[in-house]
């Protein structure tokens, strides 16, 4: 039972019970569905940019507690990131959760690293990756992505 | 803890010997003994399911209704004799009203295309109800787009049970088919199919029952019924995967054109015109998955060995033991409580999302379903995105929803 623990992490709990950043943001110019069929969970993600920084990251939905607590730690992360730096931070996050190991050209992942358990529950990879791969939506100006 | 040492008395079932007929109830998962409740999805196969799949493959493979040699005879034979297994299982009053199809959703797509299609037009209905499964909706949506007809939708109380006042008003001389199913795979709801097939007699319009869900728990003796077609899986039905049965009154199959073309279904063909075989060929298209077919006859036998009687008792005395164990459960909900259930018990647990219910007791051994189970509306009506689902089969016990009931307060211990 031990691994239970290493996937449902206190920090994460706390994140899926009292979301970050759980609105929308007034001056949003981004917008993304993020949304994953085979278990009904549905994000809305909002972005404010300005020029290639990203000022303000928000979102609203429904989804289970890995994505929920992904979805509010993504948000806490990106903020004041430059796109790039975003999506860098996404690469080595999926590097993290795929349990692909940590390489020398990899972000500082920081505390998102809670997610590290996630490897061990192949099931549960979409779940957290879910709100980044809204976020790579939002950034490359889709509407809508899902992960099956 | 030993499971199954003890059977459930006056049901008649030996659950220490039926649990040995199923090779993957000994094995473990993530450590411990593996209790399987995902039964709604697919069931476990005995041996005897298993080894007529391999006997087949090592001492009769070969096509069927083409050779003289002596294999092709005795697979032949043996791929017969399921159809025959599977009319008395149904009580069909004739063999060559049992179609092979890959499954439940084959069953239902033959007959849009090939009912529907000769006899549903510009302004026509098609009667489902609020509980189908996609399978029981999507051929009809794609039927009535083509055909410029209008889905109708019976809808469910909270209980989870048909409305049938609205049903009845719902049928009227436009409406050309009824799809209802027997019973819910989300809910559990037994539907009372007498009424309904009564009701849309009355209007001649026939029925389709999707009994996917119905033929594993309880006795469906189609002629009782009524009913014009009753499609079901094999794999749900202690077969293998990739085989089902469609069921139809032959006067109504007669009529009806083919559904694929290709061998076997045919008489003669030239490359002016074909003759269509007679039932049940005619639906039988290309070579049929024969070892699925016989894989399903050693099934059927196999439940008919124990008594479908038997079965639906034990597994009564199973649902209604976890019914009221998880429903002393705080902030347990339970989703489906209609009269007459069987074999299904969805729920959904305060602050905790069904995805993470499925992990935790996954990691006790315990296989459940958690999601919207392929019928959206009804997590719709219920207004919940998902939910965790147990579903037993013939070889469950009250010892393994005792392991359920103690990994579900383990849920609520991570989440405290």
């Amino acid at each position: 039972m031990s691994d239970l623990r290493d996937l449902y992490q206190e920090v994460i709990l706390e994140h899926s019970k009292a979301p970050r950043n759980y609105r929308e943001s007034p001056a949003w110019n981004r917008k993304a569905e993020g949304f994953n069929p085979l278990c009904g969970d549905r994000f809305t993600l909002y972005l404010t940019l300005d020029g290639d920084s990203i000022r303000d990251a928000s979102f609203q939905g429904s989804g289970c507690a890995i994505s929920k607590a992904s979805a509010s730690m993504m948000t806490q992360s990106v903020k004041g990131k430059s796109v790039a730096e975003a999506r860098k931070l996404f690469e080595s996050f999926h590097r993290l959760v795929t349990g692909l190991g940590h390489t020398n050209g990899d972000a500082d992942l920081g505390k998102l690293t809670v997610f590290s358990g996630v490897s061990e529950f192949p099931a549960r990879v979409k779940c957290a990756t879910l709100a980044w791969h809204t976020l790579e939506a939002a950034l490359e100006g889709k509407q809508e992505t899902t992960t099956e | 803890m030993s499971i199954g040492a003890k059977s459930v008395s006056g049901t008649g079932l030996d659950l220490a010997r039926v649990r040995a007929d199923f090779p993957i109830l000994q094995r473990k998962v993530h450590g411990q003994p593996l209790v399987y409740l995902d039964n709604a999805a697919t069931s476990q196969k005995p041996r005897a399911v298993i080894e007529a799949i391999s006997r087949y493959y090592e001492e009769t493979n070969s096509n069927v209704h083409r050779g003289v040699h002596y294999l092709s005879e005795q697979a032949t034979s043996d791929y017969e004799a399921t159809r025959k297994t599977a009319q008395e299982f149904l009580n069909a009053a004739d063999s060559k009203e049992i179609i092979f199809v890959r499954g439940t959703t084959e069953g239902i797509n033959l007959v849009a295309q090939s009912y529907g299609r000769a006899h549903v037009g510009a302004g026509d209905e098609i009667l489902i109800t609020e509980m189908e499964h996609h399978s029981n909706i999507v051929p009809w949506q794609i039927l009535c787009e083509e055909r410029r007809a209008t889905l109708r939708v019976v809808p469910i109380n909270d209980a989870g049970e048909l409305d049938l006042d609205r049903c009845s008003r719902l049928l009227n001389s436009k409406t050309r088919l009824v799809a209802i199913t027997h019973v819910s795979n989300a809910l559990g709801t037994i539907n009372p199919l007498h009424r309904i097939v009564e009701m849309a007699h009355g209007w001649n319009v026939p029925v389709l029952v999707d009994g996917a869900q119905a033929v594993p728990h309880m006795r469906v003796d189609v002629q009782a019924l009524g009913c014009d077609f009753y499609t079901f899986s094999g794999h749900k039905l202690y077969g293998p995967t990739g085989i089902g049965v469609l069921y139809g009154k032959s006067a109504l199959l007669d009529k009806m054109p083919p559904y694929q073309g290709g061998g076997d279904m045919i008489m003669s063909v030239t490359l002016e015109k074909t003759v269509y075989n007679r039932l049940p060929y005619k639906f039988e298209a290309g070579t049929p998955d024969i070892a699925g077919v016989i894989g399903l006859g050693a099934a059927l036998r196999y439940v008919n060995s124990l008594g479908i009687e038997n079965v639906r008792a034990h597994e009564g005395a199973v649902l209604g033991y976890a019914t009221s164990a998880v429903s002393a459960i705080p902030g347990l909900r339970v989703i489906g409580t209609a009269k007459e259930k069987a074999s299904v018990l969805s729920f959904t647990l305060e602050n905790v999302h069904p995805h993470d219910i499925g992990t935790i007791l996954d990691q006790q051994g315990i296989a459940v379903r958690t999601g919207h189970h392929c019928s959206q509306p009804v997590m719709q009506h219920f207004g919940v995105e998902a939910t965790a689902r147990a579903s037993f089969g013939l070889y469950n016990t009250k010892e393994e929803v005792d392991r359920l009931v103690g990994a579900i307060e383990k849920v609520r211990e991570v989440f405290a």
